[in-house]
C-alpha cells in the first residue's frame, strides 16, 4: 500500500513530520517499507533562458545564457530543439545527479564551448517519458525555486507492508485513522454528502447470487466529458504507481485508494438491459480490462447484461463496456463481494488487482454507499453531467458485533499495565464504540474492522496505540531446578551418530527432501503419494527414499569442480509414506575416489586406495554404535538393497527382523543411471530402528572382573571353501570353549594355487583367558584340537599343515 | 717399571684401543677372566708369605680395580658412540607432511552446529527440544492453527501438496514448524516449554529464499506467560546466540492468524562492512523473528480453555541466524554439499557448543 505525504494529510491534521510519521507507523504495526522523499529532485531549480544563440560548430546545439535566478547568467549548451529565449525550465547545476540519464554533471566543453549545467526534459528527471524537448514551463514559474517544490512533485511516497488482516488500512484515509488514534494528529473525519439525483437509476440490479454479492450500489451519470482527469489527482495516481487513464477511470482509482472502496465504472451505453449478479456458466468467456481473455467457471461471480459477462466481480472489469472519452453516460457500481470468493477466483484466474486486493481481505460494507457518493460527487466535479438516484440491492446494513472486554485483560497477556480508561480512549479513537465504566467495556466493533472477533484482538489493539516499546522484559520464572535430560533419546542418537561419521573424517551435507523421480525409483521410490503435485522443478519432485541418491550427486557436483576424493554424510529423513511414521530418521554417508578415513590421494608414506565395501562398513558401525546400537549383537549378513554391488554389499540386523543398517559399493549401473563414476561406497543406518535403552535402576557399571591369570593367544590357519564366510570360522572357533576362549579375530586372508582350487586359507588368532589356573600344555593341546574339530565340523575347514 | 705396572700399561692401552664393545669384552677376559692376566697375579698372593702379601695384595688388587674402572668408563664411552651413530643414521625430514587427522578434516553443517547452540541456550531456560514430521496435514498446518479455508494468509505460504488421496484429502509439506505446537499441545499437560528445529518448505527459491529451510519454533503455555516474559525470552536467547552483551532490539504489532497480539522483531545492526554484520550498533534494523501470543483458537483446538491458560510461541529461520551470525552470502549454498563450502563454513566435528565453554569458542 503506498500514499503520499499530502494525500495523508488530506485526513491527517498534524505536525509530525516525515520521520515521525514513518517511525509511528512501523510501531503500530504499518510496517514501512520503503519513504521516497524525493529528495533526488530537490537540487533542480526554475530558471529562464535568456538567450539562445547558434552553436558555432554544431547545427542542432545551442548556447544558451539561462537566468537560474542569483543574478549571474550562466552559459548553457543544449540540444534540445524548443530551447528559445524566454522559455522557463528546469535547470541541474553542475554537481547534480540526473536519474533519467544516470549522469553526475560537471562543467564540460560540448564541441568547444563550455556548458555550466543542463536544462532537463521530464525524462531526464524521471517524471514521464516526454523527450522531445525540454521541460517548458508556464510564464509565472518562479525562477530561482525549487522546481520540484512547484510543480509539486517533492510529495515523499510512503510504501507500507499491509498484514492480510487489516483491509480498514487499505485506505489512506484508515491508515490516517491508525495515526491519530496513536496520537499523531486529528482524524479529518467529517462525513461524506450524499448527492441528490434525479430519478431513478435506469438500470435495474438482479442479484442471483446473494451468497456471493451481500450488496450492490449503482447510479447513472449523463452527459459527463470525459477526458484527461486533473494534475493533482494525475500526480497523486503516478506517485503510488498507477497510469492515469481518463477522468472516469482514474476516479474509481482516487477512491479505491482513499477510501479502501474499490468501484467500477460501465459505460452505459454498452451495457444492454439490466444487471445481473450471478455465477459464470461453464465455459463462458470474458476479454477483461487488461486485455486478456479468461474462461470462467460457475465458481466465479460475474456482472452480466444481455451481451453477456460484462464485468468479473471484485477483480476487474470488461473491456467491452469500459469508458473511454467517448462516454457520455456512466454507471457508477459500487458493490460488496464474498472475500472468499474473490480470493479463490483471483487466485485461480492469476489475476493481482487493487480491488481484489481489497475485497479478499474485506472492505467495509458501511462504505458502499457513501463511497458511490464520494465517485459521484468527484465525477461531476470533473465530467459535469447529470446524476440518477442511487440504486442500492441486496444490502442489509451492518450489525456490529459485541464483545465483552475485560480490561484487565490486557494485563493479563501483555503485562502492560493500561488504565481502563486509556483502553477505552484507545477503542474509541479507532472508531470502536465502548460502553462501561468499570472492570469490562461492552465493546462494539466497526464495520471496518472483520479481523477483530475477539478479546486478544482488543488487547492488541490498545497495545499497539498504547505502544510495544513500553512493555519492560520480564523473566520468565525460574524452574527452580537443575535441569535433568532434555534431549530425547532418538536425539541424543542423531546428535552422536552426526559428531561419529564427522569425527572419522565425513563432511556433513544438507541435500534436497526431494530428489528427481528416477533417482527415487533407483532407491525404491517413487510411490505417487510421495509426489509433488507443485514442485519447483521438475527434478525435485518426489520425497527422497534414501539419502544416498543426494549424496552420490553432491560427490559428482564436487568431482566435477575437481575435488574427486571427498566423504559426505547426512543425518536426516528419508520418507517411507505419507504416513508421520513412514518419514525415517537415517544417517547416511558415501565415500568417494579413495577418501579412506585416514585420508585420501597421494601421500609420500604410501597412497591411498580406493574406497571399497569395508569403509562403508566401518563407517555403519561406528554410526551404529555411536548412537547406542549394542555392538555384541548386531548381525551383519551379506547382501544388501539392489542399488549396491550384490558381492559387495552387506545387511546390519538386530535378532532375524530388524535391519539396523546397509552397506555397500554402489552398484555400477547405479551409478551409470545417476550419471555418476566411482568408485563410491555408501551405507544408510536406521536410527530410530534401534531399540530404546532398556531402563537402567543404577547408574553403577558391573564389577571388573580381572583375572590373574596371564591370556594366552594362539594362531590357526585353516583351508576352507572359498564360499565359506569369515564370521562362521570365528564362531565356531569361539564355540569351542565359551568360558575360556574371550576373542577370535580373522588377522590373514590367503589365497593361492598351492591350496587348490575356491580354497582360500583363513588365519585367525584365539584369545584364551584362564579363569582358576594357568592352564598346562595338555590342556592348551586338548582345546586348541576343540578349535579345529569345531571348526573342521561347522565349515568343512581343515587345519593348514 | 715393575712387572705390574708393565702389565697395566699393556691393558690401559688395550682397553683404549677397544673400538667395540666384543673388544672391550675381550680385553676384560684377557685381564679379569678365569685366566686373565690380572686374575692370575691375584693366584699368585696365595703363595706368598705375609710380608710379601702385605705389599703385593694391595697393590694387585688396587690394579684390578683401576682396569675395571677403566674397562667401565670405556664401554660407556663406546655406547655412547654408539648411540650416537644409529641416531645420525636414523635422522629424517621432520619436515615431510603427516596426514590430518580425520577428527580435524570433518566436519559438522552450519545448520547442525547452530541448532546445537540454540538447544545448549534453551535447554538452560528449561525447555525441551521437540520435533514433528515433515508430510503434514492441512488440519495440522493450517485448519488448527487458526488459518480458515480460503484465508489470503494461507496463500502467503506458497505450499507443496502431495495428491489427493482417495478422500479427496491432500498432504502438504509443512510450511512452518508450528504443526508441532498442535502435536505437543494435544497430547501433554501445560506448562510446556519447548522449541521445535526443523525442516520446512515452501515453493519459492532466491538468494535469500530456499523451497527448504528450517525453522525454529518455540512454545511457552502455562497461566501467566505474556507478552513481558516474551520480550524477556527473545532478548536473552539473542544476545546469548549473538555472543554479544548488549542488543537492540525492537519489537513493533504485526499479524499471524496462530497468534494475538502478534509482533514482529528486529534487531539493530551495522551492515556498512560487507559481509559483515555487527549488532548492538549500527542504523539498520534487521527483521529476525515473528512471534505473539498463542490465539485463543489455537488453545481451543488443542482443548485448552483461553480464559485458564495463555502463552506465547515464535518462529525464526535457522539459516536465517546462522547468516546473520557467521555470514554465508547465499542460501542456495548450504544444499549444495561442496566441500570447500563445507570446509570454510563447517565446524569441527569436536567443537561441541556449550554455554559453560561458549558457544561457539
Amino acid at each position: 500500500m503506498k500514499f503520499t505525504l499530502s494525500w495523508l494529510k488530506e485526513h491527517l491534521e498534524t505536525d509530525a513530520t516525515l520521520d515521525q510519521i514513518v517511525e509511528k507507523l512501523t510501531m503500530i504495526g504499518l510496517e514501512v517499507e520503503d519513504v521516497d522523499d524525493k529528495a533526488a529532485l530537490k537540487p533542480f531549480v526554475i530558471a529562464r533562458v535568456l538567450t539562445a544563440e547558434q552553436h558555432p560548430d554544431a547545427d542542432r546545439l545551442r548556447v544558451l545564457s539561462v537566468d537560474t535566478g542569483d543574478g549571474k547568467p550562466v552559459q548553457v549548451v543544449c540540444g534540445a530543439p524548443n530551447a528559445q529565449a524566454g522559455l522557463i525550465g528546469a535547470f541541474a547545476a553542475p554537481g547534480t545527479y540526473v536519474p533519467g540519464i544516470d549522469v553526475t554533471l560537471s562543467v564540460g566543453k560540448i564541441r568547444g564551448v563550455e556548458s555550466h549545467g543542463m536544462m532537463c526534459s521530464e525524462r531526464e528527471l524521471e517524471i514521464s517519458d516526454e523527450h522531445n524537448g525540454i521541460i517548458d514551463l508556464p510564464k509565472d514559474a518562479p525562477v530561482g525555486t525549487s522546481f520540484a517544490t512547484w510543480a509539486k512533485l517533492d510529495d515523499p511516497v510512503i510504501e507500507i507492508g499491509l498484514t492480510p488482516n487489516r483491509p480498514d488500512c487499505t485506505s489512506v484515509f484508515g491508515i490516517a485513522r491508525d495515526l491519530a488514534a496513536a496520537g499523531l494528529g486529528t482524524l479529518k473525519n467529517a462525513a461524506i454528502p450524499a448527492v441528490a439525483g434525479k430519478g431513478a437509476c435506469p438500470v435495474d440490479v438482479i442479484i442471483e447470487a446473494p451468497d456471493l454479492c451481500p450488496g450492490f450500489g449503482l447510479r447513472l451519470v449523463r452527459g459527463v466529458k470525459n477526458g484527461p482527469s486533473p494534475k493533482w489527482m494525475q500526480q497523486r495516481l503516478k506517485a503510488i504507481g498507477l497510469r492515469p487513464i481518463n477522468a472516469l477511470v482514474d476516479i474509481t482509482n482516487y477512491v479505491t485508494f482513499d477510501r479502501g472502496r474499490p468501484l467500477h465504472v460501465f459505460d452505459a451505453a454498452k451495457v444492454k438491459g439490466d444487471l445481473t449478479i450471478r455465477r459464470a456458466r461453464d465455459g463462458e468467456t470474458v476479454l477483461a480490462l487488461d486485455e486478456r481473455e479468461y474462461r470462467l467457471t460457475p465458481e466465479i461471480c460475474v456482472i452480466a447484461d444481455g451481451n453477456g459477462v460484462e464485468s468479473i466481480a471484485g477483480i476487474m472489469g470488461g473491456e467491452h463496456s469500459g469508458c473511454d472519452e467517448n462516454t457520455t453516460d456512466v454507471l457508477v457500481e459500487s458493490a460488496l463481494w464474498d472475500p472468499m470468493n474473490v480470493a479463490r477466483t483471483g487466485r485461480d484466474l492469476g489475476i493481482i488487482t487493487d480491488a481484489r486486493y481489497r475485497f479478499e481481505r474485506g472492505v467495509d460494507p458501511e462504505m458502499m454507499v457513501p463511497g458511490l457518493e464520494l465517485a459521484t460527487q468527484l465525477v461531476l466535479d470533473l465530467c459535469g453531467g447529470e446524476p440518477s438516484e442511487l440504486r442500492v440491492v441486496g444490502y442489509q446494513g451492518y450489525e456490529p458485533r459485541g464483545i465483552s472486554f475485560p480490561v484487565a485483560e490486557v494485563k493479563r497477556l501483555t503485562g502492560l499495565e493500561v488504565s481502563g480508561a486509556e483502553s477505552r480512549g484507545i477503542l474509541e479513537r479507532l472508531g470502536f464504540a465502548a460502553k462501561g465504566e468499570g472492570d469490562v467495556l461492552e465493546v462494539s466493533i466497526p464495520s471496518w474492522r472483520p479481523d477483530v472477533d475477539g478479546k486478544a484482538d482488543l488487547v492488541e489493539e490498545v497495545m499497539r496505540i498504547h505502544g510495544v516499546n513500553e512493555i519492560a522484559p520480564a523473566p520468565l520464572p525460574s524452574h527452580g531446578a537443575v535441569n535433568g535430560q532434555i534431549l530425547t533419546t532418538l536425539q541424543n542418537r542423531t546428535r552422536s551418530a552426526r559428531r561419529a561419521l564427522a569425527v572419522r573424517g565425513m563432511m556433513e551435507a544438507v541435500t534436497w527432501s526431494f530428489i528427481d523421480e528416477k533417482q527415487a525409483k533407483l532407491f525404491g521410490g517413487g510411490d505417487p503419494m510421495l509426489k509433488l503435485s507443485n514442485p519447483i522443478a521438475a527434478s525435485m519432485s518426489d520425497m527422497r527414499p534414501s539419502l544416498l541418491p543426494g549424496l552420490i550427486a553432491a560427490g559428482q557436483r564436487n568431482a566435477a569442480r575437481g575435488f574427486a576424493d571427498v566423504a559426505l554424510f547426512e543425518v536426516s529423513g528419508i520418507y517411507e509414506n505419507d504416513r508421520y511414521e513412514g518419514q525415517r530418521r537415517v544417517a547416511g554417508g558415501i565415500r568417494r575416489g579413495t577418501a579412506k578415513m585416514e585420508g585420501a590421494g597421494r601421500h609420500w608414506r604410501g597412497n591411498s586406495p580406493a574406497v571399497d565395501v569395508f569403509d562403508a562398513k566401518a563407517d555403519a558401525l561406528a554410526a551404529l554404535e555411536a548412537a547406542g546400537a549394542p555392538a555384541d549383537k548386531l548381525q551383519v549378513v551379506a547382501g544388501g538393497p539392489e542399488w549396491y554391488h550384490p558381492g559387495r554389499s552387506g545387511t546390519v540386523r538386530l535378532g532375524p527382523k530388524i535391519v539396523l543398517a546397509t552397506f555397500g559399493e554402489i552398484h555400477p549401473r547405479t551409478l551409470e543411471a545417476l550419471d555418476a563414476d566411482g568408485p563410491v561406497c555408501g551405507f544408510e543406518v536406521f536410527i530410530d530402528a534401534i531399540p530404546e535403552p532398556k531402563a537402567k535402576a543404577t547408574r553403577t557399571k558391573p564389577r571388573l572382573d580381572l583375572s590373574p591369570f596371564q591370556l594366552v593367544r594362539r594362531d590357526f590357519a585353516f583351508v576352507v571353501n572359498k564360499g565359506v564366510e569369515a564370521v562362521s570360522i570365528e564362531r565356531a572357533a569361539a564355540a569351542a570353549d565359551k568360558k575360556l576362549i574371550t576373542a577370535v579375530r580373522v588377522f590373514d586372508i590367503f589365497e593361492g594355487a598351492s591350496l587348490g582350487e575356491d580354497k582360500k586359507s583363513v588365519a585367525i588368532e584365539v584369545a584364551i583367558q584362564p579363569r582358576d589356573k594357568t592352564l598346562t600344555d595338555e590342556e592348551l593341546e586338548a582345546l586348541a584340537g576343540r578349535v579345529v574339530e569345531n571348526v573342521g565340523k561347522q565349515t568343512g575347514g581343515v587345519l593348514r599343515g | 717399571m715393575s712387572e705390574l705396572e708393565e702389565l697395566e700399561k699393556t691393558i690401559s692401552a688395550e682397553i683404549a684401543a677397544a673400538v667395540d664393545e666384543q673388544q672391550i669384552e675381550a680385553v676384560r677376559i684377557a685381564a679379569l677372566g678365569k685366566k686373565g692376566s690380572v686374575s692370575e697375579k691375584l693366584k699368585t698372593l696365595g703363595a706368598m708369605s705375609a710380608e710379601e702379601r702385605q705389599v703385593m695384595g694391595p697393590a694387585i688388587n688396587g690394579l684390578k680395580a683401576r682396569i675395571t674402572e677403566a674397562l667401565t668408563a670405556r664401554r660407556t664411552e663406546l655406547r655412547d658412540a654408539a648411540i650416537d651413530a644409529r641416531l645420525e643414521r636414523e635422522k629424517v625430514d621432520v619436515t615431510l607432511p603427516v596426514r590430518r587427522p580425520p577428527a580435524e578434516r570433518g566436519r559438522i553443517h552450519p545448520i547442525s552446529q547452530v541448532i546445537d547452540e540454540i538447544t545448549a541456550i534453551f535447554a538452560d531456560m528449561g525447555f525441551a527440544i521437540a520435533e514433528g514430521p515433515d508430510i503434514e496435514t492441512d488440519y495440522y498446518n493450517f485448519t488448527a492453527l487458526n488459518f480458515p479455508e480460503g484465508h489470503p494468509a494461507r496463500e502467503m505460504h506458497d505450499t507443496f501438496f502431495f495428491p489427493p488421496d482417495e478422500k479427496g484429502e491432500r498432504k502438504l509439506l509443512r510450511t512452518h514448524t508450528s504443526p508441532v505446537q498442535i502435536h505437543t499441545m494435544e497430547k501433554q499437560e501445560p506448562p510446556i516449554r519447548i522449541v521445535i528445529p526443523g525442516k520446512t518448505y515452501r515453493q519459492d527459491s532466491d538468494a535469500t529464499h530456499s523451497p527448504m529451510f528450517h525453522q525454529l519454533e518455540g512454545l511457552v503455555i502455562d497461566k501467566t506467560a505474556n507478552v513481558a516474559n516474551m520480550k524477556w525470552v527473545l532478548q536473552e536467547f539473542c544476545k546469548a546466540f549473538f555472543e554479544v552483551p548488549h542488543l537492540n532490539m525492537r519489537f513493533r504489532p504485526s499479524f499471524f492468524p496462530f497468534t494475538e497480539p502478534s509482533l514482529e522483531v528486529d534487531i539493530q545492526c551495522d551492515r556498512s562492512q560487507p559481509g559483515e554484520v555487527r549488532f548492538g550498533e549500527g542504523n539498520d534494523w534487521m527483521e529476525i523473528l515473528g512471534c505473539g501470543m498463542v490465539h485463543p483458537n489455537v488453545l481451543r483446538a488443542c482443548g485448552l480453555d483461553p480464559d485458564e491458560y495463555q502463552g506465547f510461541a515464535w518462529g525464526m529461520g535457522i539459516d536465517r541466524i546462522a547468516t546473520l551470525k557467521y555470514g554465508m552470502p547465499d542460501l542456495r549454498d548450504y544444499f549444495d554439499a561442496d566441500v570447500r563450502w563445507l570446509e570454510h563454513y563447517g565446524f569441527r566435528p569436536l567443537d561441541l557448543p556449550t554455554l559453560f565453554g561458549g558457544l561457539s569458542a
